[in-house]
């Protein structure tokens, strides 16, 4: 090891990051004391590590040293209230001695599992649990956070205590989970990182830089959860869809920041061990035969990956897998989503005709109106086309969205002019 | 003779690299490489995908099993290889060290003299 190398002992500080707090969450079954612990033993790490070397297992040292600062901070405590906490001390004292054989796979399983899934609680607001989970178990910064966000560093900060208040207030279950029970959280828990890596992914063209992380560490949540759960396809399927759709990053933008679409996207610039890695877990998911909606998103994503070009792009058999989707999960969404497959296998007016019905539950949303702009365009009716470009200008939520829009308007302006359509 | 050089770490924390980070280890390791490439003295090199996307097979009485994941759960896992050609034991050992250098962090690498070597014809 290189003498420069506190730099690293920084990173396997984090790798070790997850199992840690989980633990440390379990043994004080608090978030606060159990992050304040972490911290604590990681600053003892920077002195010690350089000093007598890494330790062989870089969790387990900090689970040790974390806990013992911990036990410090609840003495301090107890001294500083009128009544020391009998209950909480006592029971520390307890799981004092089991903790050094609790140490194994199994255990930081379920615990990693429990801190996870206690940012998913169903009373936080999506924003509220992405921030706690990058906050808590990736250990992203409030700062780094809060820009990701768009807001200032004090509401974000706010924002993560309240969530944990409620949290604090929920009453988590800290007993080892039944096999039912432990399917239910991890359920929750993979839409929860699903849910972070979106809010990087769909932000992308906003927020740049600041989104990336959110990509990265959804993607890392996505294998820390697969390693603990090899077997489970739907994670399988999780992770591969996040590797597979963040495999197009570099591509999905041109300099400018507007969107390119992915028919017309630089392929070369598509990351290609992202791909390989996502389509080697659909192969293996595929394999269990226990189809689920992480899957067969997967599985379209997989599609889009393995065509050289647009046109090669197997779209009957992504109109079908759509369609399995839609079965499994009904939304106007997915509908919609199909709808963008049927209009490549039977043309826009197929299309159209799925979609329509959608309108009063998708009048709010952007894609809707964006791709009922298209497929009128294609269809050349041209001003029930402008028509559907302007609602969906209105809804556009990011400016790359806009301009995409703007682009197709400026299109059928200009065939406007050419004189060659005749507005009825 | 022939040596593999098998490398183990902790994925967790190779994971944990940034695209930079990575992309500065993989510079660094090769520029430890260059002398054997120019010397032709080194054979394949691989990079192995996180165990994520391992899959065993395990031989049974019956059919064997196919299971998912790594075949051993262990703190630090086989992450890659080279095949060197070297005159010693010391000379290989030195390569390694190098290679040690270069790459951050803790982990391990087995040097193993190699019995049977096929080089295959892979193309591309």
């Amino acid at each position: 090891m290189n003498q420069d190398d506190t730099g690293w002992i920084g990173i396997a500080i984090n790798g070790a990051r997850a199992k840690a707090v989980a633990a440390l969450y379990r043994y004080f079954r608090d978030l606060d004391l159990a992050e304040e612990a972490f911290q604590e033993a990681s600053l003892r790490a920077l002195t010690a590590w350089p000093k007598n070397g890494p330790p062989r297992d870089a969790a387990a040292w900090l689970i040790f040293v974390g806990r013992n600062t911990g036990i410090d901070v609840l003495r301090k405590r107890a001294r500083h209230t009128a009544l020391p906490d009998e209950a909480v001390l006592s029971d520390t004292e307890d799981a004092e001695s089991a903790i050094a054989d609790r140490l194994d796979e199994s255990h930081y399983r379920d615990d990693i599992l429990r801190l996870l899934f206690v940012c998913c609680h169903p009373e936080l607001p999506a924003t509220g649990q992405i921030a706690l989970a990058l906050r808590v178990v990736s250990g992203l910064s409030v700062k780094q956070i809060a820009r990701a966000f768009l807001v200032s560093e004090a509401a974000m900060e706010q924002r993560i205590t309240r969530a944990k208040g409620r949290i604090a207030k929920a009453g988590v279950a800290f007993d080892t989970p039944d096999a039912t029970e432990r399917a239910e959280r991890l359920g929750a828990v993979a839409a929860m990182v699903y849910l972070v890596f979106n809010e990087g992914y769909s932000s992308a063209s906003e927020r740049g830089e600041n989104a990336k992380p959110f990509c990265e560490e959804a993607i890392r949540l996505g294998r820390l959860l697969l390693g603990l759960f090899p077997a489970e396809p739907e994670l399988m399927g999780l992770l591969a869809l996040m590797l597979l759709q963040g495999s197009r990053e570099s591509a999905r933008f041109d300099a400018d920041g507007h969107i390119i679409l992915m028919e017309d996207q630089d392929r070369d610039l598509w990351d290609r061990t992202m791909i390989t890695e996502g389509l080697s877990l659909v192969e293996k998911a595929m394999r269990h035969g226990r189809p689920g909606p992480f899957q067969i998103q997967a599985a379209i994503a997989a599609l889009h990956a393995e065509a050289k070009r647009a046109a090669d792009t197997d779209w009957v058999q992504i109109e079908l897998l759509y369609r399995a989707l839609e079965r499994m999960q009904p939304s106007p969404v997915v509908t919609l989503n199909r709808a963008v497959a049927l209009s490549k296998v039977k043309g826009p007016q197929a299309a159209l005709d799925l979609i329509d019905p959608l309108e009063e539950a998708l009048s709010g949303y952007f894609y809707f109106h964006g791709l009922r702009g298209g497929l009128l365009m294609e269809l050349k009716r041209d001003k029930e086309a402008r028509e559907a470009f302007d609602k969906a200008m209105a809804r556009a939520t990011t400016t790359a969205e806009a301009t995409h829009i703007r682009l197709h308007i400026d299109k059928l302006e200009a065939r406007g002019r050419s004189g060659r359509f005749v507005y009825p | 003779m022939l040596y593999a050089i098998l490398c183990y770490n902790d994925e967790t924390v190779v994971g944990t690299w940034t695209e930079e980070e990575d992309k500065k280890v993989m510079g660094d390791l090769l520029a430890v490489q260059k002398p054997l490439i120019d010397k032709g003295t080194l054979g394949p090199v691989a990079r192995l995908l996180p165990t994520t996307s391992a899959t065993t097979l395990r031989k049974t009485a019956g059919e064997p099993l196919v299971l998912d994941g790594p075949f051993a759960e262990t703190k630090e896992q086989f992450l890659g290889f080279y095949v060197v050609e070297g005159e010693s034991l010391e000379e290989v050992v030195g390569f390694v060290r190098e290679l040690a250098e270069a790459n951050p962090g803790t982990g391990a690498y087995e040097i193993r003299p190699v019995s049977f070597y096929a080089p295959g014809a892979l193309a591309g």
